[in-house]
């Protein structure tokens, strides 16, 4: 069997596996879509009023938030599932199974990979749930064309690997389940701090680079442009090059930790 | 191929500043049973990782199976089977889903993968609880589903890391049967454990890793000639009889708190009443006599530096 064949053979054998774990469990999985749809509806019931307020001055309601809120809160649809995958590697990699796959003559990768298909295809899935929880409170995308669908659901898919691979590498470094979930912490807490909530604009001027630069924010601009027509301009490629990078920096810290002799 | 289905010399492995396996020379023939004994601590399990390909050695010329560790470690890897130390199954998942797991990575066809995996289950009493999450099984079911998992590639060479440790008796002596099943089928096993007896009952050949050093090796009878004879031991419940029956017998060793004497002793008829002999001269009564024979107990404290400690406990003495 060629390599490439080896690696795609045994790669989904670990993909069947994980979703497999992922169907027979979804309490894990359901539970971190527990905070998004929380903040969804606590932004918008409670907080709504005040919050169209701020984002579009006169006339704004309370539609025009769930307008402005979904976006970001897919994005952390997309971070809060990922930190279900830095405890699951981190679980699966204190259990004698993974030794017994570094004694086997499989695909040495498989086992991350398949980790993070299927974690993608998971945060695929949570992102449709509550983006059908946004459209059911009153979100509507404004006439976006088939192409811009497309280039939304390609986003969330490549923010979704990229925040995955270095989901992996954070619970490959953990020693426990309970310290990857704490070291997973930043991919859900960093959207609080771009603009999913608020515009940068309302923040500190001190703050405002912070924000406007950490990858959630030019993702979240990206894909409002895509779904609501607002400005996208730089944002677009520095989301890309966010994904990009995060992507390729996750993946080699990933298998270079993974090639390390376990403990 | 050499005849040797695992060969090292010179294995070293450090962690730090800690030298866990210092210059380990092991050969074990193919279809053979060997059984690597040592306390804890003794670097046993890092034998057994290092040999798997699951730890880089230090320094040493390996080969598992006629392949080179450190060049073709695939090769070695397609070669064996592990079943460690901690059990080595995915809980989440039912016990028949991890023997098609197997099945898959080894790239059986679907249908030879179900029937390899029912055929193992069977033989090893697991087909009843096959559709239940391994996580709920026993101890015993876990370790058994274990060895069904290692065996589904039909390895040559296993490795077996304390396989019975932690098992209660009747699940112990089933892994001894299924351990024996193994090598009529020409597998060589390489089993790790801290027990004598099982290592007494199983291997053909027996290396006593201490401190990183192999102390002795041969066969059971072999390491059993190493230490002089066995011994006589008097218990008493009277401290003044045990006082007395002391200073009687001088070159006994004595254990003060169990109030027990042992003496060394072949355990012939006249030796036995020699010893009698004396206790009556001097006056006084044991209240217990067991004759202990030597076994790998008596190697094993006598290799490792333990000699001077009679044997510790009644389960010593059979």
């Amino acid at each position: 069997m060629s390599t490439l064949a080896l690696a795609v053979r045994d790669s989904s054998t670990m993909l069947r596996r994980n979703l497999l774990h992922a169907r027979r469990y979804p309490s894990l999985t359901l539970n971190l879509l527990l905070t998004p749809v929380m903040l969804l509806l606590l932004f918008v019931y409670v907080f709504g009023d005040v919050m169209s307020a701020g984002i579009g001055g006169e006339g704004a309601d309370r539609s025009d938030y769930i307008a402005y809120i979904v976006p970001g809160l897919l994005l952390m649809t997309i971070g809060s599932t990922t930190i279900g995958t830095a405890v699951s590697i981190s679980m699966d990699m204190t259990e004698g199974i993974v030794a017994r796959f570094r004694t086997m003559a499989i695909h040495r990768g498989s086992v991350l990979i398949g980790h993070v298909v299927g974690s993608v295809l998971q945060s695929v899935a949570s992102v449709v749930l509550v983006g059908a929880v946004g459209v059911a409170i009153g979100f509507r995308s404004t006439d976006a064309t088939a192409l811009e669908w497309l280039a939304a659901f390609g986003l969330l898919v490549l923010f979704a690997l990229a925040l995955t691979w270095i989901a992996v590498g954070m619970g490959l470094v953990s020693p426990n389940a309970e310290a990857a979930g704490n070291n997973a912490m930043p991919l859900i807490l960093l959207p609080l701090l771009s603009s999913a909530f608020v515009p940068v604009d309302g923040m500190p001027g001190w703050f405002q680079p912070v924000a406007e630069y950490q990858p959630f924010t030019p993702a979240i601009e990206t894909l409002r442009g895509l779904l609501l027509g607002t400005e996208i301009g730089h944002h677009g490629w520095l989301a890309v090059a966010w994904c990009l990078g995060l992507a390729v920096l996750g993946y080699f810290w990933s298998t270079a930790t993974f090639a390390k002799d376990p403990k | 191929m050499t005849g040797l289905a695992i060969a090292a010399n010179g294995l070293r492995k450090s962690y730090g500043d800690k030298t866990v396996l210092d210059g380990v020379d092991l050969n074990v023939p193919e279809g053979t049973i060997f059984s690597l004994l040592g306390p804890n601590g003794a670097g046993k399990t890092t034998a057994v990782k290092i040999l798997s390909t699951l730890v880089t050695a230090d320094a040493g010329d390996l080969r598992v199976g006629g392949h080179d560790l450190a060049t073709d470690p695939r090769a070695v890897r397609a070669a064996i089977g592990v079943t460690g130390q901690f059990s080595a199954v995915d809980g989440l998942i039912t016990g028949e889903e991890n023997m098609l797991l197997m099945a898959d990575l080894h790239h059986l066809s679907r249908a030879q993968g179900r029937r390899v995996a029912a055929e193992l289950l069977e033989r090893f009493d697991l087909a009843e609880a096959a559709r239940k999450p391994a996580s709920t099984y026993s101890g015993g079911m876990k370790r058994r589903l274990d060895i069904a998992m290692t065996l589904v590639g039909e390895p040559r060479i296993i490795f077996l890391d304390e396989p019975t440790t932690g098992l209660d008796p009747r699940s112990r002596h089933t892994m001894w049967q299924i351990i024996r099943e193994l090598v009529t089928g020409g597998v060589t096993v390489f089993l790790t454990t801290q027990y004598l007896e099982e290592a007494d009952e199983l291997a053909d050949r027996i290396a006593v890793l201490h401190d990183g050093r192999i102390a002795a090796e041969g066969s059971a009878g072999e390491l059993k000639r190493l230490v002089p004879g066995g011994h006589v031991r008097l218990r008493f419940t009277d401290p003044a009889a045990y006082r007395a029956a002391a200073s009687a017998l001088r070159e006994a060793s004595r254990d003060d708190d169990a109030l027990a004497l042992q003496i060394p002793s072949g355990g012939s008829q006249r030796e036995l009443r020699a010893v009698l002999d004396r206790l009556d001269t001097a006056g006084v009564e044991a209240d217990e006599l067991t004759v202990h024979t030597p076994d790998l107990d008596d190697v094993f404290f006598a290799l490792t530096g333990g000699a001077a400690v009679p044997a510790p406990s009644k389960e010593a003495v059979r």
